[in-house]
């Protein structure tokens, strides 16, 4: 196996929603296929996302909202990785999130959100593919 | 041909084997039909009876809806707690006999809508801000609490929504052994799943009682407590371990309540249950009546429990949230639509119909009249609802119910040998068993080999547009302003010793509720009561179980 | 998407040496991913390093390792001291990923500046993790971290020698592991310099620390300068106050620093790290250079298809290749 070139993710749920079913099912489907992933825990801030992300050196932030204050936090999340110089970190994402929402966010710099009921191979395939 | 050559045949050569899957969720393997032989060994009076005579398999009543509906209970909350109550006079002017109120997430976790962790969450997902008894007061303003009942989905801050709850009814003058509600109130099934819980499993307990003790004895016709499975379902929990899980939580708060003093048959009376009712028509159906026969059986024999009304399982029901696909919305109507009929063939007492758009968003009122009808169509135009337990005799589900009731009983060997309930908790047991149920959920799915109409077969190109609800973004800062407002006119010295008191009482074995009660009316805040509280009981934090 | 960009391993040096927080992240991916360039960099790093306090933590899993290590990092920022925490959990040895969730239990110092954790999986290949896991450690020091916590599963896996590279070991056990005690007795005195009786409020706690102290008082000899000390605590409480424990592990860690540095010991240990990095950078280096030759050539896939063809064994293949190889390429 080689060994060099892992992808690291981490996987955080930020906010006051304590509903984690999603995050820990998609975090062991990325870890079975060959990823480490850094699963944060619940109750993250944005500062907090963004300092662990720094740290861990990972190549993709994943947030997983079901609160509805998505326009909020993503916005949040990218601001302060702008501010850490960290652009280049992915920030994708999962939730409840409608179609319009979706298009703002990625328009701001999100990569793709993923809705309720998406294949978690979709997921692994995006991280795979845009992550290189 | 013998029986099982004839079920055997009939299964090799039948063409259709790509519509069934093998197994149901609760991982047993479907046959392709049940006859008398199923049945063999069970003793129709001792084991299933009749309705309304214990052990209560077909129903907890007699006549079931014949006597009395069973209330449509439909979610009447919004932000604003004036907007909220006003949904609620909408509903009930609807047909709505019952009212379910959620709280906001700011709210649920214990904190106000000014505190800085709550930013951008206040008043969101259908969920009511509630920092002070003035929110209370503008939510039921005008409701006849003797008519309408309305459950508060309210776990950990529960003993504060209810003193809030009692010094409204209080100054209303309401007449108290009139009053109808209930509490959800159930923090054994937050550590397993929904993670709203603030502190550890000693101190939640000892305010669950505090409760339901306050309760029975003020209040005598509210429920202080539903005993959930829906959110451990939700969590990924499969239907024997909602099942399982659900019920071994319940005895935990009857050996509570017992440890505690009060007496079994004062408050097991009162307890009442919520289950989810998922896509598996009969494997619902199947479990309600095992939870009704298992509850029954234990109170009696168990626990000593006299009173025939402490036998009584009842429950309220909620169609699977987690079932609802926002690929094709439009197709959660079927769901819901099937998931209510078996709930109420399954003889629940109370039921909330999800809208077809909450894969996405909160219900708009085209959806949430939609959901509404769907009850009033089946309990008027389906049949369903003019006899009791219209499966009872079924091959089918009999042989469901029975194996059911098999496999819970494991659980319950398992979880003994752990040391009960809180001990499992504390391994992180029932996490464990959730999370996996979970993961090979979506493994099944994904595979195909559990079907999803319109997310892994039948899908379409691109999204139907469905309205989806706005939020008002006005909503938080004007909230904000209010309770500052509130806030100043408070009487500060008042407030501060009502804050003192209140960890005192927590320090002993008195019960919180006439504290808490007295400090609410003094305008202490919902964040504020939950922070005195937390100081003397301390904070949970959990493990990190796949 | 971080990792396309361009490095320059003299500036992530610099970087490092100077506290920035990313160019430490990034070394440390390099070194874990074998990069060419990780080398050079640990040459400019490496000048840098060898007076931190270094501590292994090995336990089984649910033993609240992670816990303690929470009221740890608390204590030494306490005394103003930088800490650095390496948390290592397994990989899968099918797939090669990992699900990292230590550092949920270090919640509380995420923000702190004077904090740096790490995750690591385990990755299990030959000498990889080991070697990795002492590079990263001391880039942990070079970074300024006065205290260097290690975090892994422990005894019996055989992920890292955390003994060669840990000064002071602790050991974490909870009662009603019995059995498993009696059979790691000679285990125990090997590797811990303190044991961790956590989950002290459990039945049998007392009853574990008395077989304790009977193993470690029988296997106890002469000129053993330091008995491993056996700390009872309560690590997972909701209130600060009903931790217990703590501040005697705190203790008996400086103890046996203090130990270490007044009886010269030290001076072993750290020539024992020094020994066990060498041998790991050596067994690497080798492995790389040799194999890589032999790749080029098509020689490797040869030589396996002969030892299955029953031509040949592996033990004549090396003997065969080392000394061709040693005699071409350092005997001139």
């Amino acid at each position: 196996m080689n060994p060099s070139g892992k992808l690291r993710i981490l996987i955080a749920k930020p906010g006051l929603d304590g509903h984690d079913r999603g995050a820990k099912v998609v975090a062991r489907a990325l870890s079975n296929a060959g990823m480490e992933v850094i699963y944060s825990g619940l109750h993250q801030t944005p500062e907090l996302i963004v300092n662990t992300a720094v740290d861990e050196d990972v190549d993709a932030i994943g947030l997983s909202i079901l609160s509805g204050a998505h326009m909020t936090i993503f916005p949040r999340v990218l601001a302060r990785l702008k501010e850490k110089g960290v652009e280049d970190i992915l920030v994708f994402g999962g939730g409840t999130i409608p179609k319009k929402d979706r298009q703002a966010l990625e328009a701001m710099g999100v990569g793709r959100i993923f809705t309720p009921g998406t294949d978690t191979r979709a997921i692994v395939d995006y991280l795979k593919e845009t992550l290189g | 041909m013998a029986y099982q050559d004839k079920r055997d045949a009939k299964t090799s050569s039948d063409p259709f084997v790509g519509l069934t899957p093998l197994k149901n969720m609760s991982g047993f393997e479907i046959k392709p039909f049940y006859g008398p032989e199923d049945l063999a060994g069970l003793d129709l009076d001792r084991d299933i009876g009749l309705p309304g005579d214990f052990p209560f398999v077909r129903g907890v009543y007699p006549t079931m809806y014949r006597g009395r509906q069973w209330t449509i209970r439909q979610l009447g909350s919004l932000g604003p707690p004036d907007q909220a109550n006003r949904r609620i006079r909408q509903l009930v002017d609807m047909g709505a006999t019952g009212i379910s109120v959620c709280l906001d997430m700011p709210t649920i976790m214990g904190r106000d809508s000014d505190d800085p962790l709550a930013e951008g969450e206040v008043g969101r997902c259908g969920g009511v801000a509630i920092d002070t008894v003035q929110d209370m007061r503008d939510l039921v303003a005008g409701i006849d609490l003797q008519k309408i009942s309305i459950n508060f989905v309210s776990n950990s801050q529960s003993a504060v929504i209810l003193a809030m709850f009692y010094a409204v009814a209080e100054e209303r003058g309401a007449r108290r052994e009139l009053l109808s509600g209930t509490l959800q109130n159930d923090i054994l099934k937050e550590y397993q799943a929904q993670k709203s819980y603030y502190f550890p499993p000693g101190p939640s307990l000892r305010l669950t009682m505090d409760t339901i003790s306050f309760s029975i004895k003020n209040l005598p016709r509210f429920n202080p407590i539903s005993i959930s499975g829906y959110q451990l379902a939700s969590a990924g929990a499969n239907p024997v371990q909602e099942l399982a899980f659900t019920l071994a939580n319940g005895f935990t708060y009857v050996e509570e309540g017992i440890k505690a003093g009060m007496d079994v048959d004062d408050f097991a009376p009162r307890l009442s249950f919520f289950f989810k009712a998922h896509n598996d028509f009969f494997e619902n159906v199947a479990k309600f009546r095992a939870a009704r026969r298992i509850w029954a059986r234990t109170l009696k024999d168990k626990f000593g429990a006299k009173n025939p009304a402490s036998w009584r399982l009842r429950v309220h029901t909620q169609t699977s949230g987690s079932s609802l696909t926002a690929q094709q919305m439009e197709n959660n109507i079927i769901r819901a639509t099937i998931q209510a009929l078996s709930a109420v063939m399954a003889g629940t007492q109370s039921l909330h119909t999800n809208s077809f758009n909450e894969a996405l968003s909160i219900p708009t009122p085209l959806s949430e009249r939609l959901a509404l009808r769907t009850q009033q169509i089946i309990a008027h135009e389906s049949g369903a609802a003019w006899t009791a337990d219209p499966l009872g005799g079924s091959y089918y589900v009999e042989t469901l119910t029975h194996r059911m009731e098999e496999e819970t009983q494991k659980y319950f060997r398992i979880i003994e040998k752990l040391g009960g309930v809180v001990a499992g908790i504390e391994r992180g047991y029932f996490q464990k068993e959730i999370a996996d149920s979970a993961f090979r959920y979506q493994q099944e799915v994904e595979k195909g080999e559990r079907v999803i109409v319109g997310l892994n077969r039948y899908t379409e190109e691109g999204e139907t547009e469905i309205e989806l609800r706005e939020i008002d973004s006005d909503f938080e800062p004007h909230k904000i302003a209010a309770l500052k407002e509130f806030k100043a006119r408070r009487d500060q010295d008042l407030l501060r010793s009502k804050g003192e008191e209140l960890r005192a009482v927590c320090r002993t074995e008195e019960n919180v509720m006439p504290t808490l009660v007295s400090a609410v009316q003094a305008g202490m805040t919902l964040g504020e009561a939950v922070d005195h509280m937390r100081a003397v009981f301390g904070a949970y934090r959990e493990q990190a179980i796949f | 998407m971080g990792r396309s960009n361009p490095v320059n391993p003299d500036e992530l040096a610099a970087g490092l040496l100077k506290g920035d927080r990313r160019a430490v992240a990034r070394m440390i991916t390099l070194v874990e991913d074998q990069d060419e360039r990780a080398n050079e960099m640990m040459k400019l790093v490496f000048p840098h390093t060898g007076r931190s306090m270094i501590i292994g933590i090995t336990g089984a899993g649910g033993s609240g390792k992670s816990t303690l290590i929470d009221h740890l990092i608390g204590r030494f920022r306490r005394m103003d001291k930088r800490v650095g925490v390496v948390a290592v959990d397994p990989s899968s040895p099918f797939s090669g990923g990992a699900l990292l969730g230590d550092r949920v239990r270090f919640q509380s110092h995420s923000l702190d500046e004077g904090v740096y954790i790490r995750s690591m999986g385990a990755r299990g290949y030959l000498g990889g993790l080991a070697r990795a896991t002492t590079d990263v450690v001391r880039i942990m020091e070079a970074m300024g971290n006065e205290v260097i916590i290690i975090e892994t599963l422990g005894a019996g896996q055989d992920e890292i020698d955390i003994i060669h590279v840990a000064q002071t070991c602790l050991l974490v056990l909870t009662p009603g592991m019995g059995d498993d005690i009696q059979a790691m007795k000679a285990g125990i005195m090997e590797i811990a310099d303190v044991i961790v009786l956590n989950k002290f409020d459990l039945d049998g706690a007392g009853q574990c620390l008395r077989s304790l102290e009977t193993i470690i008082h029988t296997g106890m000899s002469e000129d053993k300068g330091w008995a491993p000390r056996v700390v009872p605590t309560i690590a997972c409480a909701a209130k600060s106050s009903d931790v217990h424990g703590v501040d005697e592990l705190v203790q008996s860690i400086m103890d046996h620093q203090a130990y270490l540095h007044r009886s010269k010991k030290i001076e072993e240990v750290r020539a024992e790290r020094i020994e066990q990095e060498l041998g790991l950078v050596f067994k690497d280096e080798v492995e790389k250079v040799v194999f890589a030759g032999l790749k080029g050539t098509g020689k490797k896939r040869k030589y396996i298809e002969s030892i299955r063809a029953g031509k040949n064994d592996p033990y004549s293949v090396v003997e065969e290749v080392l000394s061709t190889f040693l005699k071409e390429e350092i005997l001139e």
